[in-house]
């Protein structure tokens, strides 16, 4: 059998399941989740360096970025121009150029700001970049997204944290069926089983952060998501039964006594 | 006696010496140079230039790196 590959931007990665390494106790525990995930990619942010305090911990000395792929974001962007300027130092940071976009809109529902994520879609592109965009479950913003040249179409299943699982799995079909672009739902999903039906309803892949990290436990938690994408992409791939009212029963009448 | 000058690291007044180097106050500072990217008045600094830079008065750095985040 091919291997069956998550390709973006012709890069091929293992697994399915991406993983954001926020909100975890410590840098151990985060490092001890992604690996357990299996995921080959993490997201990361750019923020200052504590001057004052040298003996912080450094991410980079928990999780190798020569072993897993760093994926900066823009997470606490709230225009194109704050978004730019964090990619691009991203990209000074080590020369990356795989990067998440992402540009919110409101501090409360943390739904992404559409206009000027496309904005930043173009010109980061432009600039070389390969952009994976977090972005609404709206197939026609998909689609503007796909003709600015996004390496990624990453629509959110539920807001950023809530837990709630794929509200609007109509939607997501539609922007599966449009696009040959790698599609990852990014945002909201709760528990293993959202990821399965994401990969179910044809995703090439999963971005999960607090669902893992705030689990009471990490690790089992890191393993459910690991399986359950795995499991989801297996049904998926294997062309499932079609949906009907009646029963149909699954032993033979012939022989009945 | 150096004249001192007043700088911004990270959002924070800083008194250095006038003319410092940009490469001698990341040494100072200890900052782990593969890891982190440096503006400069909101330009991003190549790296293989800090000591070509000298520091003026009212200079505004930003010294980042990676940390969690999803």
């Amino acid at each position: 059998m091919k291997k069956d590959n998550l390709i973006i931007s012709k890069k091929k990665f293992n697994s399915r399941l991406i993983i954001g390494t926020g909100k975890y106790k410590s840098m151990n525990e985060c490092a001890k989740a992604i690996k357990i995930s299996g995921a080959n990619i993490v997201t990361v942010a750019v923020r200052r360096v504590n001057i004052t305090d040298k003996k912080k911990p450094l991410l980079m000395d928990y999780i190798d970025p020569k072993k897993i792929t760093y994926l900066p974001n823009t997470a606490g962007c709230f225009n194109s121009d704050e978004a730019l300027r964090t990619l691009r130092l991203a990209r000074e940071i080590g020369g990356w150029k795989l990067v998440k976009l992402e540009v919110l809109g409101d501090k409360k529902n943390l739904f992404p700001e559409m206009i000027e994520t496309l904005k930043s879609t173009e010109i980061l592109t432009k600039e070389g970049f390969k952009v994976m965009v977090y972005c609404n479950d709206d197939p026609l913003m998909a689609k503007r997204l796909e003709n600015v040249g996004a390496a990624a179409i990453m629509p959110l299943a539920a807001p950023i944290g809530s837990g709630l699982g794929i509200l609007n799995k109509v939607n997501i079909q539609i922007i599966r069926d449009q696009t040959k672009l790698p599609l990852i739902i990014d945002a909201g999903l709760g528990q293993a089983s959202d990821a399965s039906i994401a990969m179910e309803l044809g995703c090439d892949g999963v971005l999960v952060n607090t669902a893992i990290a705030k689990a009471k436990k990490p690790f089992e938690m890191a393993k459910a998501f690991k399986n359950a994408v795995i499991a989801g992409r297996q049904s998926f791939l294997s062309g499932r039964i079609e949906k009907k009212v009646m029963g149909s029963a699954s032993s033979p009448k012939k022989g009945i006594i | 006696m150096k004249k001192k000058i007043k700088i911004k690291i990270n959002g924070k007044i800083n008194k250095i010496d006038d003319k410092t180097k940009l490469s001698d106050l990341v040494k100072n500072l200890k900052v782990p140079l593969k890891k982190v990217a440096i503006e400069l008045n909101r330009e991003i600094v190549d790296k293989k230039n800090l000591n070509k830079i000298n520091l003026k008065v009212n200079d505004k750095i930003e010294i980042v790196h990676f940390i969690g985040g999803g």
